[in-house]
């Protein structure tokens, strides 16, 4: 299929015995944003994590299956590699404390390299800006990051991640330890984001996923029950099973 | 709930307000009051001696200051602040030499021991915490950190006769001429006539580097360990390696414990005695180079307390003061180092 | 540009956590040479004698003349006697502390009591020891006690409780604070006074964890060498109680270790073996008392 940046064939990961994402098999349209719901627990950052290879850092973590990024399998590649192509973006904001603002930012592009200072700078401002931050920061970004609010925090884990440009940015549960008005910002963010980089985001949150999301699929017991049209998938679920999750009748 | 049902006019409960039988409530009788003024009593008398022993605990560093400082006032008095630069050290009066005592032998041969110490020993221990704590698979973790604990367990006098009579002789035979070899033209590894005895500054210090590998790579490793897992993923999330992934992680997250475990290693690498006492060679002269013999605070008390006569007693003593001073400043400095690393963030583990 | 900076970072990375990886194993051969030349060198001294005798005149074996390697027996029972004088000192005001630094931690004495506890833990012993010969060295101008009794069993004694005291009160507090805050609750709560339901209760729960620090202590002023020799002194003679010169093992270690003669060579080396095996029986029973209680708190 044709723009599809992101195809994942017949995924299964385990924490030891626990197998905790079954067969899985889902792809990710380029410059869309695809949401991913299910009951706490039914595997869904399992699965993300296991896009950019990070669930395998995890003791006893295992992973089979597929992934595929413009084709080319992102478990035969080098996973550092993987991780700056595909970035991620985790459920409480995880600032380096130690670093300054434009230390966070900066910190992928110094790992990787090869960037002048000009252009460090330059892509540092511009992924500030695409995280909406910069203006709030751009008098203090040699202060430290532990400064920020919450909400701020997270935007600059958005930016960091941005900032080594990646091809697609995973986000799991990006808004759920924040306020509303931060989850407002966060979810305009979003809808700004998928233009430039498709995005797949886990939330709780169902009107959240009706708000950013063109795609959802509902996750159940670590298998994939239904992938649709984020509106067809709330108004006409083809699964019972969806249909009840949806409408609050269990979970 | 006072409030009766509506319509009892045939209710056979009385509507009985708040009148109670006055022998209701039970009245105090005299048995369980004393008594329990008598625990109340007992609680005081072991709140106090426990705060007694709390009291122990704050009164023992000012006591030690005090009596240090006054078993040493003689030499105080009678050299001065001179004491602290003097070069010599004659116990007794000789046609060429009156009695002086001068601390500054030994003062220079402790900090030139813990810093190279120091040199050797924290890059080593930092390398294993960072092994035991973010490499090491979980069924090597535990006992391999208990191994190199348990090097904490070995007497340092133990140390210092295995530094006599193995370290002392490879160092000899091996090391220090290689290093001679190589080095020999530097200043710091210059071998002059008589230093090549194996007993040296040198070989102090690397007996000092492995006795604080423990301290600090444990309280690094604890340091270290108390990093949420977050930090880690976020790094390795921009496509860290697994190097990098720790440096930008759990290394920088833990630097002010890593830090404070460093210092606390060098305050055990400055007052300790009995390894150093016995590898180190106790020459009075400056060690100019690192094959010299040489001496420090510690281990000149160590080797002339015994048969000192009152004078240089109190001399030795004055070493001992300047000795506390040092540890003190390191030490009160490597607590307010960790301390700021658990209030941070890390839960202290 | 970027390939082959891919490869050097790995390379990097690799190379880096190999040090590591080398520098545990660089942390364990000294420890490894230490037991081992321990074994090789004093396994050949421990005999029965070796528990029955002193420490011998220094000689090298001739053809002709006997030279005894000598035994530990004073030694030994000194050292003995010096660990259980300072442990009847420094347990009880230990613990006591250790109690008020958890379950009075609210006062305004906790703090720094910790805090000061924490740095006389860093204090060199040979500090403590010179300390301790100054309090003495004070009774006795003061004419209290003997200038002969200034370097003795009792002044040793004290030495090592000083040591062994902020030890013992901050591991001792660092047991009780694992005992959950609910257990004191309901002791309280159901009426049992407070300093029944610290010993009784909350000491009981904690027990694992206050043996394991007394235990960690006892064995850290049984090692102790530098105090001892300013403040015990040293005799190859027969013990004589307390009030003497007290001979203990590290002092003896110290002492035949010097001159190089093969039979007090031999004899440190016996010593140092049975000072290490203790050492470690004592080191491997605290972690023991420490994993029955309260699930083992993995260090
Ligand atoms: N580190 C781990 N070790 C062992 N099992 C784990 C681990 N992490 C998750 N699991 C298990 O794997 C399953 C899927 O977990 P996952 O975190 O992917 O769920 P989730 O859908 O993200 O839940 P939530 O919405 O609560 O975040 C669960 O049954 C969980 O218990
Ligand atoms: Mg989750």
């Amino acid at each position: 299929m044709t723009g599809d940046k992101l195809v994942v064939e017949n995924l299964n990961a385990w924490y030891g015995k626990t197998h905790a994402v079954q067969d899985i098999s889902l792809s990710f349209p380029d410059k869309r944003a695809t949401a991913i719901i299910g009951p706490s627990g039914c595997g869904k950052s399992t699965f993300i994590r296991c896009l950019n290879r990070i669930h395998e850092t995890q003791p006893k973590a295992r992973a089979e299956g597929k992934v595929l990024l413009d084709g080319a399998d992102v478990y035969a590649d080098d996973p550092t590699e993987i991780r700056r192509k595909i970035g991620m973006v985790f459920q409480r904001p995880n600032v380096f404390p130690t670093m300054s603002i434009y230390g966070n930012v900066a910190a992928g592009l110094k790992l990787h390299g090869g960037y002048s200072h000009d252009e460090m700078d330059r892509l540092v401002i511009e992924s500030l800006k695409k995280a909406a931050l910069w203006e709030e920061v751009k008098e203090k970004l040699d202060q430290s990051a532990l400064q920020l609010s919450g909400g701020q925090q997270q935007r600059l884990c958005i930016a960091r991640a941005l900032a080594v440009q990646p091809e697609v940015l995973l986000m799991d549960e990006p808004a759920s330890a924040l306020d509303p008005i931060s989850t407002a910002r966060i979810e305009d963010l979003i809808f700004d984001l998928k233009n430039q980089v498709p995005v797949v985001i886990v939330t709780h949150n169902m009107q959240q996923a009706a708000r950013v999301a063109d795609r959802t699929a509902f996750l159940y017991l670590g298998k994939l029950v239904e992938v649709a049209p984020t509106r067809d998938l709330f108004e006409r679920p083809a699964e019972k099973l969806t249909e009840s999750y949806i409408t609050g009748r269990f979970g | 709930m006072a409030e009766p049902p509506v319509g009892t006019g045939t209710d056979p409960l009385p509507a009985t307000g708040p009148a109670e039988p006055a022998g209701a409530t039970p009245s105090p009788s005299q048995g369980p009051d004393r008594r329990r003024s008598f625990t109340g009593v007992v609680d005081r008398f072991f709140g106090g001696l426990s705060t007694l022993a709390a009291l122990v605990l704050i009164a023992l560093p000012a006591l030690l200051i005090v009596i240090i400082t006054q078993a040493s006032w003689r030499a105080i008095v009678r050299f001065g602040p001179g004491f602290v630069i003097g070069q010599f050290w004659v116990p007794s009066a000789s046609p060429t030499s009156p009695i002086t005592f001068g601390a500054a032998p030994f003062v220079a041969g402790t900090l030139e021991t813990s810093v190279i110490a120091m040199l050797i020993g924290v890059p080593l221990s930092i390398g294993a915490a960072i092994f035991l704590a973010e490499l090491a698979p979980d069924w090597l973790r535990a006992p391999v950190a208990s191994v190199v604990d348990l090097l904490a367990a070995v007497p340092s006098v133990v140390f210092g006769l295995w530094g006599l009579y193995v370290l002392v002789p490879y160092m000899r035979s091996n090391v220090d001429p290689a290093l001679v070899h190589y080095l020999g033209w530097t200043p710091l590894f210059a071998s002059h006539a008589g230093s090549q005895s194996g007993v040296s500054v040198l070989t102090a210090s690397i007996i000092l580097a492995i006795m604080i590998l423990p301290t600090i790579s444990s309280v690094s490793r604890e340091a270290l360990r108390a990093t949420p897992d977050s930090q880690r993923e976020a790094a390795l999330s921009l496509g860290a390696t697994r190097w990098e992934a720790t440096r930008l992680g759990p290394l920088a997250y833990a630097r002010s414990g890593i830090f404070g475990a460093a210092i606390l290693g060098l305050g055990r690498a400055m007052g300790e005695t009995m390894a150093v006492t016995m590898t180190i060679g106790n020459s009075d002269n400056f060690a100019t180079s690192l094959f010299d013999p040489g001496q420090t605070l510690s281990s000149k008390i160590a080797i002339n307390f015994g048969n000192a006569l009152p004078l240089e007693k109190s001399a030795l003593i004055e070493l001992g003061l300047i000795l506390m001073g040092l540890s003190l400043l390191v030490n009160v400095a490597a607590r307010l180092m960790l301390r700021s690393m658990t209030r941070m963030g890390g839960s202290a583990p | 540009m970027r390939p082959p900076k891919r490869l050097r970072r790995r390379v990097k990375s690799a190379v880096l956590l190999g040090l590591c990886a080398t520098a545990v194993l660089i942390t364990l051969l000294p420890l490894a040479s230490i037991l081992l030349e321990c074994f090789v060198n004093g396994a050949g001294a421990i005999t029965p004698a070796f528990f029955l005798q002193n420490p011998p005149p220094p000689c090298n074996p001739g053809p002709t003349t006997p030279c005894p390697v000598g035994g530990i027996q004073d030694a030994l029972l000194g050292t003995l006697l010096l660990v259980v004088v300072a442990s009847l000192i420094a347990l009880p005001v230990g613990i006591l502390g250790g109690i008020y630094l958890s379950e009075f931690q609210d006062r305004p004495l906790a703090r720094p009591a910790r805090f000061l506890a924490d740095v006389m833990t860093g204090i060199p012993s040979i500090v403590i020891g010179v300390f301790v010969f100054g309090i003495f060295l004070f009774f006795a101008e003061q004419g209290w006690i003997s200038s002969f009794s200034i370097t003795s069993g009792y002044t040793g004694a004290v030495a090592l409780a000083v040591i062994m005291i902020p030890v013992v009160a901050r591991t001792c507090e660092e047991a009780l604070r694992l005992v959950p805050v609910s257990i004191r609750e309901a002791s309280l709560a159901l009426g049992i006074p407070r300093h029944r339901t610290i010993l009784r209760i909350v000491l009981s729960a904690a027990r694992g964890g206050v043996i394991t620090g007394a235990l960690l202590a006892v064995a850290r002023a049984g090692g102790e060498t530098a105090p001892l020799l300013l403040t015990a002194g040293f005799t190859t003679g027969a013990i004589t109680g307390l009030s003497g010169w007290t001979p203990s093992l590290p002092v003896l270690i110290y002492y035949s270790a010097a001159g190089g003669y093969a039979n007090t060579t031999q004899l440190a080396w016996g010593a140092a073996l049975m000072l290490v095996l203790i050492m470690l029986l004592i080191s491997v029973g605290a972690r023991l008392a420490l994993r029955n209680k309260f699930g083992g708190r993995t260090a």
